[in-house]
């Protein structure tokens, strides 16, 4: 036991192939796919194999992100299948014995590679008015108790990735639903006990195209890289909805 | 939702949208509410027809006649037939706005829907309460045993 074992906990090294869903507008009619080898670490994430094949091997190669961790929201996309954040998956945490394969998230109009118009989603963001709107002019400071903000502690997470809205089978078909990600904000200000305009919310989403559009299949859910519960906040607008207040 | 970029002036209120009856709203509560029915009617059906009496060995043409002359089970099975073919009809519905994506298959699936649900809501309530095991003046060869006591 005097050698000490200097393999344990090293970082290991392999390489990945990852096969990226590639589409320039100047250029190409359809999108195609293509593939890359990268030299990873089991310490990197999917972002960084991104980087590699941006930085050294295809400089065209498109995507967005911003802080890289985890917190704006920027490189939401489709990865082996599934709606993640490309900064919070590492490597090692997938099959790397198989391609990875990347594309942009779906029912969004693609732009270039894996960039998406996230104008729509933002459209409905908006939709909901997502702003506080207090009637009261309290003396000091608006009082809430511990159990009144954790009504809506979930809801406060969401970082606007659009990762839940293009998982949902019902918005890739109809791009007129509200999608998760704006209920989930509405959610938001809907049980917050500071808020005013709970009625106004429900009165939006109590429409043709907004929560009962909702078949509760849990992609959202599954999707989202903060763990919000979403079907359970859209569940919860529901309820709000038949009761008629919050 | 309404993507029109254009903004009122602040402190506008909010203008109550009303437009007829929320049908999506509705056929959600529908969903729920005759959804729950149906688990009771179904497993009241099956147990009256499969468990009580001689169990599976009783069900026969008499045992159906006997069933439909009581308006009990006549009502009873309406219920059911009502309650069970419009939750399918609307789950259908559902299927096909989340499948399809072309606005006139979808209303030519929605109208084929609508129609063969009304059709056969017409025809099952037709036999429902007009069930006769022994039409008067039939051949005799051809009606059940049983009618002989009757006719």
């Amino acid at each position: 036991m005097a050698t000490a074992p200097a393999e344990v906990g090293a970082v290991q090294e392999f390489t990945v192939t990852v096969i990226i869903r590639r589409f320039d507008p100047e250029n190409d009619t359809e999108p195609y796919w293509q593939d890359f080898d990268v030299q990873m670490y089991s310490t990197d994430r999917v972002l960084d194999a991104l980087h590699k094949v941006k930085w050294e091997q295809d400089g065209t190669l498109s995507f967005r992100r911003s802080c890289a961790h985890g917190i704006c929201g920027s490189d939401a996309m489709r990865i082996n299948g599934r709606n993640r954040l490309a900064c919070k998956t590492l490597i090692k945490d997938l099959d790397i014995t198989k391609p990875i394969y990347i594309e942009a998230i779906k029912g969004l109009p693609l732009e270039k590679d894996l960039i998406v118009d996230m104008e729509p989603f933002f459209a409905s963001y908006r939709a909901v008015q997502p702003f506080l709107q207090a009637n009261s002019k309290p003396d000091k400071e608006r009082i809430q108790t511990i159990e009144q903000r954790a009504r809506f502690d979930d809801t406060t997470k969401c970082i606007l990735c659009a990762a839940c809205t293009s998982s949902c089978p019902v918005f890739w078909t109809d791009g007129q639903y509200f999608g998760p990600a704006a209920i989930v904000n509405a959610h938001r200000f809907i049980f917050d006990s500071r808020d005013d305009a709970a009625q106004v919310r429900l009165d939006i989403l109590n429409d043709k195209e907004g929560v009962w559009r909702c078949r509760t299949t849990f992609n959202c859910s599954e999707a989202c890289p903060r763990g919000i519960e979403v079907t359970k906040a859209i569940s919860e607008v529901k309820q709000a909805m038949l009761r008629g207040r919050p | 939702m309404t993507t029109d970029l254009t903004l009122d002036n602040p402190r506008t209120p909010h203008a109550r949208t009303k437009r007829g009856i929320n049908w999506e709203k509705w056929g959600w509560i529908y969903m729920r509410v005759s959804g729950v029915l149906l688990v009771v009617l179904i497993f009241g059906h099956l147990f009256v027809n499969l468990f009580l009496g001689d169990g599976v060995n009783q069900i026969d043409f008499a045992f159906v006649a006997g069933k439909l002359a009581d308006p009990f089970w006549q009502w009873y099975d309406f219920a059911l037939l009502v309650l069970a073919l419009i939750h399918g009809t609307n789950g259908m519905r559902t299927i096909v706005n989340d499948y399809v994506a072309k606005a006139s298959i979808r209303r030519i699936l929605h109208a084929a829907l609508l129609s063969s649900t009304a059709v056969l809501l017409v025809l099952g309530t037709l036999v429902l309460f007009t069930f006769d095991p022994c039409p008067a003046g039939a051949d005799p060869e051809l009606v059940a045993s049983f009618c002989e006591d009757i006719l």
